[in-house]
């Protein structure tokens, strides 16, 4: 069986090429932008605008690194934010979603599946449709300019998946297990807490991530539209508020970008399993 | 164990947090976009209904535009995110060396903050100084710099590229996962009867993860419908509106010109639509799970 399986992946060496060909391009759409970004970081300003187009750095440098943290003072700041904010998303999304998740996966009643069906509508949605009333009710209620104008709308939003992902987890979990609790007299609440809670983990892990990720990629539109107060900007909006600018210091643009990016970047290396896992639960069946 | 009263209690009693949330936070201001859509409601302190004026200023070949090349710049997007991630899906499936880091690498558009991605090709769509005009003049496929924002046709597929380069590591996960689950003894299968591997895949990979790619193009155009990011960041809708699609002409009227009434009714018209194709995804759903299991 082994060997059969070697066979029939043997490629032919044309077949091989080919298909590293395509990779290749593939990858490059992916990564041209990170390539770019990171070579402008390196050329000094004076060069960046000389024409024709080079596309290797000529006297390359890291100064940029350096000299951007006088010229984005808030930038640690910034940082700061983005990962506060994602925080308390991700926190208040696992306090709604974990109940909710285990009626969903273990209790029949009237009703769940359309109750599923509405949290998934949700999603439809995006912000921009929901924004003025929005806008109104942060006004309202002294939203407006503070972190909850960000966190507030970031959780509704990122709850639908939530719930699916782990009352799909959930399900999962063999029936029995609770039921000999049940028999032994365990109600609701301690089979939650005791049986399926602990088993769970692994699946709260690639929600919390999954929703972390959410929250810190897709800060924009709110922080655009609910926050003009630059100590509680994320970092996007911090280094969109930079770019808009009249004279864009560009390598220092990206250096920021680089850094600013650089955490998220090695979450995706110590944690790939997990989002692959995020990713694509419920997508296929098992 | 189903069924008792106490357990559906109980059950309640853990929703509620959740549904209150989504209620007040989605429903709610649902809702207010609708009342709102009949008002002339601004930054003045007084609002009156309007009844239906607002839709009517709908009606007008402008608008009519602004859905059509909506429209267009979704099916565009949404089509080279399919084709592109399914691709990608089936050469990160094969067995060669190096494939677990190629996995890795296709993530990164997902994983950074989506604005600075689109920083980032703004500033590769630059004419002067950005990659592709760069590399086009190198190869000589044009005379001059080409600045890629600043002429409508250039900008709207500008944007597209974009949305569909934020879209693209989505489906090529999912895909993957579609890929890898059909079972390996259908291949094996033909793979005996001399079946060459082109055939394999027409015949035995693409209907088998065809489902699957129907699933993932009803989502990918919900959320390509919705895109506001790289539009917003690259063009803000220009130049002279040729990049404008209903969520940006819906923020700008509402949020630029602070006129909310009108754009709570485009609003509507928007969720509107949604709604028409979260009715077909659910339709198409149901349709292929039967087909499946019959």
């Amino acid at each position: 069986m082994m060997k059969k399986n070697a066979m029939i992946d043997r490629y032919r060496w044309w077949e091989v090429v080919l298909m590293y060909c395509g990779i290749f391009v593939f990858l490059f759409f992916v990564l041209a932008p990170f390539i770019e970004g990171f070579l402008v970081s390196l050329k000094p300003l004076g060069l960046l605008f000389s024409t024709p187009y080079k596309f290797l750095p000529e006297n390359g440098s890291f100064k940029a690194y350096f000299t951007m943290w006088e010229s984005v003072p808030e930038f640690g700041r910034y940082i700061f934010n983005s990962f506060f904010i994602s925080s308390v998303i991700t926190l208040v999304v696992l306090v709604l979603v974990v109940p909710a998740s285990y009626a969903f996966a273990r209790i029949s009643f009237r009703g769940s599946g359309t109750l599923l069906g509405a949290f998934l509508a949700v999603n439809m949605f995006s912000g921009a449709v929901l924004l003025i009333p929005l806008f109104r009710l942060m006004r309202a209620y002294g939203m407006l300019n503070t972190y909850w104008s960000m966190i507030v709308p970031g959780v509704a939003f990122l709850i639908p998946t939530a719930i699916w992902l782990l009352s799909t987890y959930m399900r999962r979990i063999p029936r029995e297990l609770d039921e000999a609790a049940y028999v032994d007299g365990a109600n609701h609440f301690y089979i939650l807490r005791r049986v399926i809670l602990p088993l769970a983990m692994p699946g709260i892990t690639v929600v919390a991530i999954t929703t972390f990720i959410g929250a810190y990629a897709q800060q924009f539109i709110f922080a655009l539209t609910f926050n003009s107060k630059t100590e509680f900007m994320p970092l996007p909006i911090g280094l969109y508020a930079y770019f808009g600018r009249q004279e864009v210091i560009w390598n220092e643009l990206m250096a920021a970008s680089f850094v600013g990016i650089a955490p998220a970047m090695i979450l995706i290396f110590a944690l790939q399993r997990y989002l692959v896992a995020g990713l694509t639960a419920g997508a296929v069946k098992q | 164990m189903p069924g008792q009263k106490s357990a559906v209690l109980f059950a309640w009693i853990l929703l509620v947090p959740a549904l209150a949330y989504v209620a007040a936070i989605v429903v709610y201001p649902l809702l207010q976009t609708v009342n709102l859509s009949f008002t002339d409601a601004s930054l003045r302190r007084t609002t009156n209904y309007i009844g239906w004026e607002n839709y009517a200023k709908i009606f007008d070949p402008e608008f009519a535009t602004i859905i059509g090349r909506t429209f267009l710049w979704t099916f565009l997007s949404v089509s080279l995110k399919m084709i592109i991630g399914t691709g990608g899906a089936m050469l990160l499936n094969a067995a060669l060396p190096g494939r677990a880091l190629f996995r890795i690498l296709t993530m990164p558009p997902w994983i950074v903050p989506m604005a600075i991605g689109i920083f980032m090709w703004g500033w590769m769509y630059n004419g002067q100084f950005g990659m592709i005009s760069g590399l086009m003049q190198r190869f000589g496929l044009v005379d001059g710099p080409v600045a890629f924002l600043a002429y409508g046709n250039t900008a709207f597929w500008a944007t597209i590229i974009t949305d569909v380069w934020i879209g693209v590591p989505m489906v090529t996960m999912y895909m993957l996962a579609a890929v890898q689950s059909v079972p390996q003894d259908l291949h094996e299968a033909a793979w005996t009867d001399g079946a060459s591997r082109f055939y394999r895949m027409r015949r035995i990979t693409l209907p088998m993860i065809f489902p699957a790619a129907i699933t993932m193009s009803m989502i990918s155009l919900i959320s390509t419908f919705n895109s506001f990011d790289p539009i917003w960041i690259l063009t803000q809708g220009g130049p002279s509106g040729s990049t404008t699609t209903m969520i940006i002409d819906t923020y700008s009227t509402a949020l630029g010109s602070k006129k909310f009434g009108e754009g709570a009714a485009r609003a509507v018209v928007i969720c509107l639509f949604l709604s028409a194709f979260a009715l077909l995804y659910f339709r198409a759903v149901t349709k292929l799970s039967k087909r499946m299991t019959t």
